[in-house]
């Protein structure tokens, strides 16, 4: 096993170019566990933590520009504002010293269906900002996920940042586990309402091959709601229903030893009726106030 | 006798400790400031220069015989100093605590998943790991049998009730696990009305998974070989002097080559009576002459030691309508998985304590543990009584439910007092405060209405609920369990104590075997010495094999056995030094006592530095608890148990009862202790054993699918967190026992037996479900 | 590979490490600090907590080549020779410590808690305890003294800072 430590990011891209046989590592909350359990034997380890672009955000054209090597504890500290559903997710994470160092790049690079912050980009309509030698793209968050631990991810390119337009509307964030901290989710549902266009964004995470957006949930939620954006009147408790069953719908889970596909069915459906409530509450005092 | 070539590094060393304190105060404990300084060297510390790596080849299948071992592309990678397998075993190729029925590496045939194969050392884990993977093992695969019921050939509950119980017929001849069959055992307990009747009956059957005792610090030691051809162990374990015997066993060598040192424990709650890494190191460190460390990662010790037996239990109370229990019927099956270990034990026990603390005329109880191919199951704190109890104490609110009265007033109504009989005929001899641990435990204040606050909801910080769906409930359980060993063993501990004088200052010296796992033994040693010697300095010796058997770390025995044998060392001690200071002086012993460093009487003060001189005063002495009987095979009579330990607990919780899932409120407990020894340690066991009853009541289980383990991981096999667990209340009571040393009871398992079922008991209360089984799981509540 | 970086203050220089080793096999396999715990090695229960310049870090998730030129801190570094530190001494005092083996990566989990949040200006509330703790598993104590212990070591420390 080698182990390359470039210091700038055009160093990165090359090396990733040269190996691209190569594993990246970040935090390491993903890469080591490989390695401590002999799972994970890559030729080479390109450390990304002395590269200074990735270790900042910035606010660029609108967007809030995440950098892919910022821990999650920042997100918590310094984006509860701009980013508050990625902000809620990112506390569910782990542990403290696991979120002093997992970062949501290293989320994105694994690809895992049970990636916290999945839903929150998925709701958020986020985009991944990736390089190589060759250039620079932008993938939609929607596009990145293409099957179990696998992404739009070309082999020789590296995740730079996450772009994310901070919210016109309320955020919710909401993931089952068996345990009060620390435990991957059983089931997570991220929501972001966009009054600005009139869209409600979704994203469930744990309960199908991919993370993925419930777009006819998201389709009904637009439709019910395009008369109360302007009044902010009452949500109907019977839309909420409607939408947790339609987020549900959305869902092709597994069981499997974190729980059954039945009950992850059925957590989403109540994650999300709950999650569409209380932002839609929050959206209506918000006015008030 | 023989020393070590060289010590290596970590080697315990005598504790002295800051401390000072006898018996009843809070003294601290003598590795305290070693384990906080990072200092206190842990199995897996311990180091030499030229030290080797030893790893273990383990099966993948849960059922298999071995055609083939190719061991040459392993001895061939670099680094690798030895490769074994069971032909290198050079004695005795089975071990067991009660039964020698388990290959120290696999002979022919594996009877589990993750049964040790072939070992290698090598001069980095790395190196040794690698080789491993390159032995080429043969299997040809079996089906495995995975169900103890059906390994009994026993016809299922739903068989029974639909009518078409028949016996289960095993397929193939490899069914039979071990040549005599798949029992190991059979405990019967018959007394009163063998057909009894009664004007309210509830019938149940419950099933407890399977739980791992979840030790923080895995299974390690270093084998260093000595000069004289045998062999130095430094391991974590819970009884130094079993595994000598069973070491000795498989290396054909004698206890005086075989020496034991007891290594840091990190907890070990039950699992590590059974051999782990133990004669593997010895081997590979005889094999290649070097010292060799084996450490198994936290995936490697969810294989490397037995686990607490799954239970399938089917119960029926019969009652009058005033609510005196007429008769109980159970039926109990434990999963023993593929060896013995202390299946016999657990039968024992889960049988003669299987109603609980409560009288009942009428018994009839059927306690089976059965070979299988999954995991071995053994010792895990509890013993055979965390499992019945979730049983009865659920069949005690079922009842209560039927007959429309409180479940604490029916508990009182029918609980066990001094002088009641056991189910076993055994008069309950010393006190028994049943009713007392509940009604204080009524007593106490309920907390508040959770604040408004994420993190004290169900689901945390994860943002389930808001309050949506959250009810409250609230739930009571008692137990009562045996302390030490029972059915007529010959229970002893071994204490050498030596009184002398060092730098000026009477000191003492405590040596036993008496394996410290972290629950304060070392500090109990010196509080007795410091008690009965009047001397604050008090050594606690290195746990070794230098002195005899100080029996196990189990059973919330240690307190009770060493610490009387320590006791009796001491007063033997006494007795010598007052003898001599009565000739010195011509005062009466009688009129003599140690304190404060000196013999003192009324005007006399003789400092001990001036009476004993350079003189050291020593005795050893083994000593027994009364004895115990063996139970009559058909009825289960006898005198089987020394000791009774009672706790109660009543439990708080709120569930979101639309998304399953739990939070514990609260936590209280009673526990009639006969004489806190070290209260802030005994509130301490109180406290841990409660979260890990907590724990398999709502979250920890092995998850065992066709014989192989699903979850092997930290990952998966969640046991509580900090934020799991709630605040608790305790109250201790101390009603001493008069046949113990002190009045003390054993303290560590009670509170881990009734902590579970009040929890399970106010899930219940939330949600209105019957919940027969544990751990409870959001897709129960959910009926999902 | 070489590593170099300085561990409680002292500047450490190990050769032949291999590049699969954490940091914490570094640690206590090839500079004789085994105080940080190996219970899981996959940052599950916080036994091997180290701060990371100043950061704590479950030290099993970081790769060797990771510390390169950085600042760790382990247990092995809190005390003096001559005083325990006070988080040390408010576990011991409130009995938090059965088996130890939790012990060391509590230690640090509480010292970064306990001056974080008095630098902030107030000692932590038993919500914030437990939510900065719960990446400490203990199977010994049930976490009550634990708790205790993190309250004690903040009035201690709070008092002393006066």
């Amino acid at each position: 096993m080698r182990f390359l430590q470039p210091t700038t990011w055009a160093e990165a891209l090359e090396a990733r170019a040269t190996h691209p046989d190569a594993v990246a590592i970040a935090g390491g909350t993903d890469v080591m566990v490989g390695i401590n359990f002999g799972r994970l034997r890559p030729p080479l380890l390109l450390d990304l933590t002395r590269v200074g672009e990735l270790q900042e955000w910035s606010v660029d054209g609108g967007d809030v520009r995440l950098g892919a090597g910022v821990p999650y504890a920042r997100v918590i500290t310094e984006l509860g504002d701009r980013l508050p559903g990625l902000a809620m997710a990112s506390r569910t994470i782990g542990s403290p010293q696991i979120r002093n160092r997992g970062t949501v790049g290293g989320n994105l690079a694994t690809a895992s269906p049970a990636g916290d912050a999945h839903p929150a980009l998925l709701a958020a309509d986020a985009e991944v900002e990736v390089a190589s030698v060759r250039g620079t793209r932008r993938i939609p968050v929607t596009d990145f996920y293409t099957g179990v631990k696998r992404s739009a991810l070309a082999p020789d390119e590296l995740i730079a940042a996450v772009r994310i337009r901070p919210p016109a509307g309320p955020q919710q964030y909401s993931k089952i586990g068996t345990r009060n901290a620390m435990v991957i989710a059983v089931a997570a549902f991220g929501l972001a309402l966009h009054p600005d266009r009139g869209v409600v964004g979704t994203g469930i995470g744990s309960a199908a091959p991919t993370p993925r957006r419930a777009t006819a949930a998201e389709e009904f939620a637009a439709e019910e709601l395009s008369g109360l954006w302007e009044s902010r009147g009452e949500l109907p408790a019977a839309t909420a229903v409607r939408f947790g069953e339609l987020v549900a719908t959305a869902a092709a889970p597994i069981d499997d030893v974190r729980g059954t596909a039945a009950y992850r069915v059925h957590a989403l459906s109540v994650m999300a009726r709950r999650a569409l409530t209380w932002a839609w509450a929050e959206y209506r005092t918000a006015k008030e106030s | 006798m023989s020393a070590p070539a060289r010590t290596p590094a970590g080697a315990p060393g005598s504790l002295t400790g800051p401390g000072s304190g006898g018996v009843g105060d809070d003294a601290a404990r003598p590795d305290g400031t070693l384990k906080v300084r990072g200092e206190f060297a842990y199995g897996s510390d311990l180091w030499m220069e030229d030290m080797l790596w030893g790893v273990t080849l383990r099966s993948p299948h849960p059922y298999a015989r071995i055609r083939s071992i190719d061991v040459g592309p392993a001895l061939a990678v670099p680094g690798v100093k030895a490769v074994l397998t069971s032909d290198d075993v050079p004695g005795e190729k089975v071990y067991g605590l009660e039964l020698a029925d388990q290959p120290v590496l696999a002979v022919d045939v594996v009877r589990y998943q993750g049964e040790p194969v072939a070992l290698v050392a090598a001069d980095h884990p790395e190196t040794a790991r690698a080789a491993a993977a390159r032995i080429v093992v043969d299997y040809e695969v079996w089906e495995p049998v995975t169900d103890a019921i059906t390994a009994l050939g026993h016809p299922h509950w739903n068989q029974v009730h639909d009518g078409t119980a028949r016996v289960t017929e095993l397929s193939r001849e490899s069914a039979h696990l071990h040549p005599e069959g798949n029992l190991v055992r059979h405990l019967k307990v018959r007394t009163g009305d063998p057909a009894p009747t009664a004007d309210v009956v509830v019938v149940n059957t419950y099933e407890v998974g399977m739980q791992d005792q979840a030790f923080l610090g895995p299974e390690s030691g270093l084998a260093v070989p000595a000069e004289d051809g045998g062999v130095e162990l430094y391991v974590a374990t819970q009884w130094l002097h079993v595994d000598q015997r069973q070491i000795c066993s498989a290396l054909s060598l004698p206890p005086e080559q075989v020496r034991l040192t007891l290594a840091g424990v990190g907890g070990a709650f039950g699992g590590r009576e059974d051999l782990s890494m133990h004669v593997h190191a010895c081997l590979l460190a005889l094999r290649t002459g070097k010292p060799v460390k084996m450490s198994y990662n936290r995936e490697e010790s969810f294989f490397g030691h037995v686990h607490r037996h799954p239970a399938t239990m089917r119960y029926e109370h019969g009652a009058t309508r005033d609510g005196d229990l007429v008769y109980v019927k159970a039926e109990i099956y434990f999963d023993g998985g593929a060896y013995a270990s202390s299946t016999p034990a657990v039968v024992g026990n889960g049988g003669t304590m299987g109603i609980g603390p409560y009288v009942v005329p009428n018994v009839h109880v059927d306690c089976y543990g059965a070979y299988t191919n999954n995991p071995p199951c053994g010792a895990m704190r509890g013993f055979g009584s965390v499992q019945t109890a979730f049983a009865y104490e659920s069949q005690m609110d079922a009842l209560a439910a039927e007959l429309g009265m409180d479940p604490v007033e029916l508990r009182c109504r029918n609980a066990m007092e001094q002088g009641s009989k056991a189910i076993t005929g055994q008069v309950i001899d010393s006190p028994a405060p049943v009713v007392e641990l509940l009604r204080r435990l009524e007593a106490m204040p309920l907390p508040g209405a959770a604040p408004d606050d994420l993190r004290h909801m169900p689901g945390g910080v994860s943002n389930t609920t808001h309050g949506e769906g959250v009810r409250r409930g609230i739930g009571y359980a008692v137990s009562y369990k045996n302390v030490a060993f029972s059915e007529g063993f010959d229970d002893y501990s071994t204490a050498r104590v030596r009184l002398e004088v060092v730098g000026g200052e009477p000191t003492v010296t405590v040596h036993t075997a008496a394996a410290e796992v972290g629950q304060g033994l070392v500090t109990v040693e010196q509080q007795i010495a410091r008690t009965e010697l009047g001397v604050d300095r008090v050594v606690v010796a290195p746990k070794d094999t230098q002195v005899g058997s100080a029996g196990s770390t189990s059973a919330s025995r240690q307190t009770y056995v060493t610490g009387g044998a320590v006791k009796a060392a001491c007063e033997a001690v006494r007795g010598r030094v007052l003898e001599r200071a009565a000739a010195t002086t011509g005062r009466p012993v009688g009129e003599l006592r140690l304190f404060d460093g000196a013999v003192v009487a009324d005007g006399l003060e003789l400092p001990l530095a001036e009476l004993l001189g350079d003189d050291a005063v020593e005795e050893t002495l083994e000593w027994r608890h009364r004895p115990t009987e063996a139970i009559d095979p058909e009825t289960g009579q006898g005198f089987a148990h020394v000791q009774y330990a009672f706790s109660a607990h009543r439990a708080v919780v709120d569930v979101d009862t639309e998304l399953g899932l739990v939070k514990v409120v609260e936590m209280a407990c009673t526990q009639d202790v006969g004489k806190a020894i070290n209260p802030q340690a005994v509130v301490g066991q109180i406290q841990g054993g409660t979260a890990q009853g907590l724990g398999l009541a709502v979250m920890e289980e092995i998850l065992i699918k066709d014989g192989r383990v699903q979850n092997p991981s930290f990952t998966d096999y969640l046991i509580p967190t900090i934020l799991d667990m709630p605040p608790m209340r305790i109250e201790i009571l101390e009603y001493a026992d008069p046949h113990a040393p002190y009045g003390l009871r054993g303290v560590g398992e009670a509170p881990n037996i009734s902590s579970g079922p009040a929890v399970l008991a106010a899930i219940r209360q939330a949600t209105g479900l019957p919940l027969t089984r544990v751990p409870v799981r959001p897709e129960h509540l959910t009926g999902t | 590979m070489r590593l170099t970086c300085t561990v409680n203050g002292t500047e450490q220089q190990v050769d032949d490490v291999w590049e699969g080793e954490s940091l914490l096999y570094v640690l206590r396999e090839r500079m004789g600090l085994p105080g940080s715990k190996n219970a899981c090695e996959q940052g599950e229960c916080g036994s091997c907590t180290v701060y990371l310049d100043g950061t704590p870090v479950c030290s099993c998730l970081v790769a060797a080549g990771q510390a390169e030129g950085r600042e760790v801190g382990t247990v092995e570094g809190m005390a003096t020779d001559e005083a325990l530190h006070p988080v040390q001494q408010a576990f011991l005092d409130a009995g938090a410590v059965q088996c130890g083996f939790c012990t060391p990566g509590l230690l640090v989990a509480t010292d970064d808690l306990v001056t974080r949040s008095l630098a902030a200006g107030a000692p932590p509330e038993d919500a914030e305890i437990r939510e900065a703790l719960a990446g400490n598993l203990c199977r010994c104590t049930g976490y009550e003294k634990i708790l205790d212990a993190v309250k004690l070591a903040a009035t201690r420390m709070s008092e002393s800072a006066r």
